[in-house]
This record gives C-alpha cells, sequence and structure tokens, in this order.
C-alpha cells in the first residue's frame, strides 16, 4: 500500500458518503453542504491526477459560486424543507434497482471492455509542472479560442436569461 | 518523488466517478425537491469531470482537461438560468416540489 492510495481510498470513502449524505439529508441546505465537500474531494481528485489549474477551478467555481448560488436561492425561497406529500409507494425501489442496473452497466463497460488496469502516474512525476500549465493555456488560447469565446457568449445569455426570468411584471402584485 | 508515492490504477477512477454517477441519477429519480435534483445532476456532471480527467491522465493529454474546463462554464451558465426558473415556479406555485408541476398552463 502506498500513500498515494490510502489517500485515493480515504477520498473515495469520503466521497461517496457525502454523496449519500446529500441522497438522504431531508434538509436542503445540509444537502447542498454535503455537496461541496463532495466537490472539495472531486478536487483532490484532480490533483492526484495531476491536474491542478481544474482542481483549483473545481473549488472556486463549483464549491464556491455554484454552491453558494444554490444555498442562497434556498435560503431566499425559504424551501428546506418540503411539506410531507403522498410518495407514490413503488417509486423509491423502482429506482434504486434502475440505479444499480446503470451502475452494473457501468461496471461491465469498464472492467469487460475497457484496458483500464493502466496504473496512472503519481502526482509531481512531471518533471515540469509550470511547462505543463504553459502548455494547458496556450492550448486553450490557440487550439480552443473559439469555444472559449462562444463561452462568454453563453455566460451573457445566461446571466440576461436569469434576470429576465426573476424579473417582476410591471402591475403584478409580489 | 520517493517510492511509496506510487499510482493510482485508472479503473479506481472510473469506478468512483460511475459510482457517484449513478448516485447521482438516483438522486434525480427518488428526491422531489427540485433543488436537491438541480444538485444531484450537478454531481452526475462532475462525476463526467473526473473520468475526463482520469483519461486525460492516461493518454497524456491536455484535451481533456481543457473540455472539463468548459464543462465547468456550462454547468454555472445552467445553474444561474435553472435557479432562476425555480425561483419563478415557487412564485407561481408556492413549493417547489416537482409532482406539483403536472400542469402545463397557470
Amino acid at each position: 500500500m502506498n500513500l498515494t492510495l490510502i489517500l485515493f481510498y480515504v477520498l473515495a470513502a469520503a466521497a461517496v458518503l457525502t454523496a449519500g449524505g446529500l441522497l438522504v439529508s431531508r434538509n436542503a441546505v445540509y444537502a447542498a453542504l454535503y455537496l461541496v465537500l463532495n466537490f472539495a474531494c472531486v478536487a483532490v481528485f484532480y490533483l492526484l491526477l495531476g491536474a491542478p489549474f481544474i482542481a483549483l477551478a473545481q473549488v472556486t467555481v463549483y464549491a464556491g459560486a455554484i454552491m453558494v448560488l444554490f444555498l442562497f436561492v434556498i435560503m431566499l425561497l425559504g424551501a428546506e424543507k418540503l411539506p410531507k406529500g403522498d410518495v407514490l409507494p413503488w417509486q423509491r425501489p423502482l429506482a434504486i434497482v434502475l440505479a444499480a442496473v446503470l451502475l452494473a452497466e457501468a461496471g461491465f463497460l469498464l472492467f469487460q471492455k475497457l484496458q483500464t488496469t493502466v496504473i496512472l502516474p503519481a502526482p509531481g512525476t512531471e518533471l515540469n509542472a509550470t511547462e505543463a500549465l504553459r502548455t494547458l493555456s496556450l492550448q486553450l488560447f490557440n487550439k480552443y479560442l473559439l469555444p472559449f469565446e462562444v463561452t462568454s457568449i453563453l455566460l451573457l445569455v445566461a446571466m440576461v436569461g436569469a434576470i429576465v426570468l426573476t424579473k417582476k411584471v410591471k402591475g403584478e402584485p409580489a | 518523488m520517493s517510492a511509496e508515492f506510487g499510482g493510482v490504477p485508472l479503473y479506481a477512477y472510473l469506478a468512483i466517478s460511475a459510482v457517484l454517477f449513478a448516485l447521482g441519477a438516483l438522486g434525480v429519480l427518488i428526491r422531489r425537491n427540485a433543488i436537491i435534483i438541480f444538485m444531484s445532476i450537478e454531481l452526475m456532471l462532475n462525476a463526467a469531470n473526473l473520468a475526463f480527467v482520469a483519461f486525460a491522465r492516461q493518454y497524456d493529454q491536455l484535451d481533456g482537461q481543457l473540455f472539463v474546463f468548459f464543462v465547468m462554464t456550462v454547468a454555472a451558465a445552467e445553474v444561474a438560468v435553472g435557479l432562476a426558473l425555480i425561483v419563478a415556479i415557487f412564485r407561481t406555485k408556492h413549493g417547489i416540489d416537482v409532482d406539483q408541476m403536472s400542469s402545463l398552463k397557470g
């Protein structure tokens, strides 16, 4: 057992537990906080995979910006808990069976059809980490320049859309 | 780098990615709170991102990492619009239970 592998298993357990916590928590605020923890675990996976830029983007964009937006909306609406309603009796078992089938299919694909027993190199084994970051940014602004610019338009559209959707129509009561 | 910092096999990353994706799908199916369903979708996106970065590591290509970067920006835009929709629905229906959203008009 090497140290990276131990770290990986601890993080994997934490990621699965927090994802489970997201599913079972009754309070939406707790669910959001579980998801923040899950994103943090995945950020450390990215570090282990030698992707420091993506790891930091994950922490700032996902665990930071997106989850703050979620928490803000949950608290704004006061929708932490739903009133108990009539639940379809067969919905939950059926959903669990379907998710298990999905997992089994994914497992079959991963372990039977793909060659996935490769050992990935440990983090920090690159000769030059700054050089890797440099290559990443050069690719982003050369090969992927058009998608990058389209992204700015997408964000603008999302911003306008969010404002238009939540704007109160004149004369409409609260 | 010392010898005890060995690598992790690729299938371990893909397995954790598959488990997180399945849990996200399960969350979409069993929860009735629209915000939690939305968070489960984020969990699924994140699982896909993890597989992308793992494969990028295997093939020593940066394209996978850049694709994750674009997925993150699209997810940010999606969350902004989606939460605005949830706020708009909450105003008209006074609730975010997806079982209530069964009428096409009004």
